[in-house]
């Protein structure tokens, strides 16, 4: 019996001995907070799009201001997001004009994902700024690229120092691709048709010409699955509607 | 499991003694001995059904059925699923992949709002899953059929599921082209030639062809006559603080290796004849270098078409394909800047930038311009004691240790072979044969990102230097490198998509001699080889009439007033403009059609269909401009002139295939009729700029060149 017991404690001991072996993540342990704010908001970095599973291109940075509206520099500042979703910092202090800055990589399934920067006020009652960012498919990442190409001289109102946008010398203002108030209610035929045959076929403004014979079918449709992934407000998803029972 | 083991062990070590008690059961009683013994048969044969009856895949199978009970298309769901074990085998490929035994929904395109795993339903791509295979592009064990062992993203696994952010890795190994969907993929390829990686590294794609460097290293053999041993110390002390684009990566040099070093580049250089640099100068036109002259100069010429400047908020204006010139004035030496620009290439033959025909006040103008462009804080606290013959001797060694002839030539020092780590397949090295920092995730894409974001925390001793890199260009790179594996290289050959071919084209005589003198090659491609920046020249001789390329020859000014980027004016004489429109007009043309075929002008009737076609049933002024007072489109070149710029056959072929004639260009193809494309060739024929005013309104610029 004696002997079934050392064995026993053996066991025990070897059991701890692995146990304690095991490799653990280290936490990182925010600085204590020197001040508290009353408000969080978005400086940068808020709604972008990206490839799935990919950093963001600009970090997010949020700011801490108090009840005034100035801006609180050591306030702690904490990001959360879903599965997936990793901030580097996830969380910390502000600097020394209030605000805090973390690069966000998304999840590896395409999709909206929300997050969200919160802070704390001496009560601890926590302020939460809401957060999104698009993460795109392949297919959908492809349209990005075709767009970029083809569409966005027209198509998006912002220039950049590669491309003026030709948005207000058009007659007729085209739709932004994110303008999902306008472009939801338009089935993904109808879409596709207006990009391969272009507005005069269609009745609507010639200046929109047709890409039929410049893009590929499979272009096309990733054009359309782009424009219905960035809408704004978000096109309903795919799949089977059901009958509410 | 640990837990498992340890009780399993203990219970063995307990029963010992109960094991004698066998035995001795045995020899007394055998028919009940046998009895118990088959119980214990029974029972270890009961655990293999048991094992089958609680596996994991059962459990998600079970699971998927629960899920789409509810579904309308619950019958049709059911009926696709296929029960027990899947597989999907490609014997070329040496893939088994298992996956879709768990993963039932891969192509259930009704289950698109499914988001919990394994049940997600596969986002599009252009290949078929059961053609492909799963491992093959995400990796992982394809043969196993329980979770840990099928991803094994927890331990170091040899191949553990290639994280969704380098995924783009797995097209790179079939497709050795550039794809439109892989971004990242080609960007990391873009940049390891770019970045001087393919330089130190052995890099062999799966084709067989060897990587090369695609950046310009300046050649060292004649460093003194171009600057100082104190700005070269500045220099590879920190590169980037000279200029933050620098593409030179910082090695870490102590003050005294860095003396070395640069006592050893002093007393290397030889001195060669530079043009200008010997005769004596007119002290006038050396003397008083004028400002805004200069800085006028320097815009007529299109030096911002390759070179940077910070302006005064901080941000770089200008290309990137030569180095930033914020403070060149602190490099160079002033008349070693008059001689680079009389002629770049007596100093550096390898140089990409051009040879201007600059005149000496020119050149006086802006060597005094370029020379003002200082920042003496940028060697004021450098000062450096005369060489010894020993430190110039371990500047030497380091100068071989650290393989700075890897970019630069350096006399007297052969570029190293094998210098760094061959990468051909380091997208496959096995994790066992990696040394990973503390702290680190025991993954092959974290090693990669770490070694090239941090060289040097892996060890303070380590070669590779530290490049300023970006965490896009580490990703993008670490991507590429994935991209590298056995896979790639022992595939069959016909599992490939070959890459672009690179182009060896070399114009021949006196023009080809010009063209390579003028460096045509680092903006324009010509059949297949230089740069991207300017229209591909390729069948320049059919789209441009004679009498306007020698006039844009000459001043190349005119086309486009509102880019940034434009050609620059080279001064050419007369008979070089005759010898290179000769050339280009002989030996740049499209055999596809005849230059020649069409008329000039055409019936006024002809040209206002044309007209009316041109801005109501194609609407090309919402691009392109004709009437600057009333046209705006701003995204195709400006057509005011075109009548006297291109030729009517170009026109006509080019509206009814321009992708054909310029592969990539967004104008789209409209399919239009032979009566519509020649209507408009017509009216186009007839803007020839004579009799409108052709002031542009615009004031918009942009960088982006659009095929005419």
């Amino acid at each position: 019996m004696n002997r079934d017991l050392r064995q026993l404690v053996f066991s025990v001991l070897l059991l701890a001995v692995t146990g304690a072996c095991t490799h653990k993540p280290p936490v990182s342990v925010a600085a204590a907070p020197t001040a508290f704010g009353a408000a969080i908001t978005e400086v940068s970095g808020g709604k972008q799009i990206a490839p799935s599973g990919a950093l963001l291109d600009q970090p997010v940075v949020v700011q801490v201001n108090d009840a005034q509206g100035t801006a609180v520099s050591g306030a702690y500042v904490e990001f959360r997001g879903p599965v997936g979703v990793a901030f580097d910092p996830a969380a910390g202090l502000t600097d020394s004009s209030g605000q805090f800055t973390s690069k966000v990589s998304l999840g590896g399934a395409a999709g909206r994902y929300h997050f969200t920067a919160a802070t704390r006020d001496k009560g601890g009652k926590i302020y939460e700024l809401k957060l999104e960012a698009i993460a795109l498919d392949y297919q959908q990442g492809l349209g990005r690229q075709l767009s970029q190409q083809y569409c966005a001289r027209c198509h998006d109102p912002e220039s950049t120092p590669e491309r003026v946008s030709n948005m207000d010398n058009l007659a007729t203002k085209p739709h932004a691709f994110s303008d999902g108030e306008t472009l939801n209610r338009i089935s993904d035929a109808d879409l596709v048709s207006m990009i391969s045959h272009g507005g005069a076929a269609l009745n609507k403004s010639a200046e929109m010409p047709p890409y039929g014979y410049t893009l590929s079918k499979g272009d096309i449709q990733s054009l359309v699955a782009y424009i219905r992934a960035i809408a704004d407000p978000p096109y309903p998803q795919k799949g089977l509607v059901y009958a509410k029972n | 499991m640990v837990l498992g083991l340890a009780v399993a062990g203990w219970l063995l070590m307990a029963m010992r003694p109960k094991l004698g008690l066998v035995t001795r059961l045995w020899s007394s009683d055998s028919a009940r001995a046998f009895g118990v013994m088959s119980v214990v048969l029974l029972l270890l044969l009961a655990i293999a059904p048991a094992k089958n009856h609680f596996s994991e895949w059962r459990h998600y199978q079970n699971q998927y059925r629960g899920l789409i009970r509810s579904r309308a298309d619950a019958v049709s769901l059911q009926r696709r699923l296929q029960p027990g074990i899947q597989q999907i085998w490609m014997p070329e490929y040496g893939v088994v992949d298992r996956c879709t035994t768990c993963h039932v929904a891969l192509m259930e395109a009704s289950l698109a709002d499914v988001s919990t795993q394994p049940f997600r339903v596969h986002p599009p791509i252009p290949h078929k899953l059961t053609e492909f295979g799963c491992s093959t592009c995400h990796r992982g064990q394809g043969a196993a059929t329980t979770v840990e062992e099928a991803h094994s993203s927890t331990k170091a696994w040899e191949q553990p599921l290639v994280p969704a952010k380098y995924i783009e890795s797995s097209c790179g190994q079939c497709h050795l082209n550039n794809l439109a969907g892989t971004p990242q993929l080609n960007y990391g390829r873009k940049l390891l030639a770019r970045e001087g990686c393919v330089r130190c590294h052995l890099v062999r794609q799966p084709d067989g062809t060897q990587m090369t460097g695609t950046d310009a290293p300046p050649t060292l053999q004649h460093i003194t006559q171009k600057t100082t041993r104190e700005w070269i110390y500045a220099w590879i002390k920190n590169p980037q603080a000279y200029s933050p684009t620098a593409t030179m990566p910082n090695f870490g040099l102590s003050d005294d290796d860095a003396r070395d070093v640069t006592a050893f580049l002093m007393a290397q250089s030889t001195s060669i004849a530079l043009p200008g640099l010997s005769d004596a100068k007119p002290a006038a036109a050396k003397s008083s270098p004028d400002p805004t002259a200069g800085a006028s100069l320097y815009g007529e010429s299109f030096c911002a078409s390759c070179h940077a400047v910070q302006n005064a908020a901080g941000t770089l204006v200008g290309g990137d394909l030569g180095p930033e010139l914020t403070k060149i004035g602190t490099k160079a030496k002033p008349e070693w800047l008059g001689s680079w620009l009389r002629n770049p290439g007596a100093y550096d033959p390898e140089t990409r930038m051009p040879h201007y025909r600059f005149s000496e006040p020119q050149i006086a103008t802006l060597e005094g311009f370029l020379a003002a462009k200082a920042d003496p804080d940028f060697v004021a606290n450098v000062h450096l004691p005369d060489a010894t013959a020993q430190q110039i001797a371990h500047g030497k060694a380091l100068v071989n240790e650290y393989g700075c002839a890897s970019c630069h030539a350096i006399n007297g020092i052969r570029r190293p072979d094998n210098f760094a780590p061959e990468l051909s397949r380091v997208g496959s090295r096995p994790l066992a044969q990696l040394v990973f920092a503390a702290g680190m995730r025991h993954t092959l894409p974290d090693y990669l990102g770490a070694k090239i974001r941090n060289p040097r925390s892996f060890g303070p001793s380590l070669k590779m230097p530290q490049f300023g890199l970006t965490a896009q260009q580490v990703d993008a790179l670490t991507t590429a490198l994935l991209a590298l594996t056995d896979r790639a290289q022992s595939q069959p050959p016909a599992l490939r998509i070959a890459a672009q071919p690179e182009s060896h084209y070399d114009p021949a005589g006196p023009a080809g001699q010009l063209i390579r003198d003028l460096r045509c090659f680092s903006c324009h491609q010509i059949n297949g080889r230089g740069g991207d920046m300017a229209p591909d020249l390729t069948w320049e001789g059919s789209s441009a009439q004679p009498k306007w390329l020698a006039d844009f020859l000459k001043n190349p000014n005119t086309l486009r007033p509102a880019l940034t980027r434009r050609m620059p004016k080279f001064n050419l004489s007369e008979s070089e403009i005759k010898a290179l429109s000769d050339y280009i007009m002989t030996a740049y043309q499209d055999p596809a059609f005849e230059r020649d075929s069409m008329p000039a002008s055409y019936a006024p009737a002809l040209v206002e269909q044309g007209r009316q076609l041109f801005y109501s049933k194609y609407a090309c002024q919402s691009c392109h401009i004709v009437d600057s007072a009333k046209d705006k489109g701003y995204v195709g070149p400006t057509l005011s002139q075109v009548g006297s710029r291109l030729t009517p056959a170009w026109i006509f072929q080019y509206l009814k295939n321009p992708q054909e004639l310029r592969p990539g260009t967004i104008e789209p193809n409209q399919h239009l009729s032979d009566d519509d494309a020649r209507a408009l060739t017509a009216y186009l024929m007839s803007l020839t700029g004579k009799q409108l005013k052709t002031h542009s309104a615009t004031t918009a610029h942009t960088q982006q060149e659009v095929g005419r």
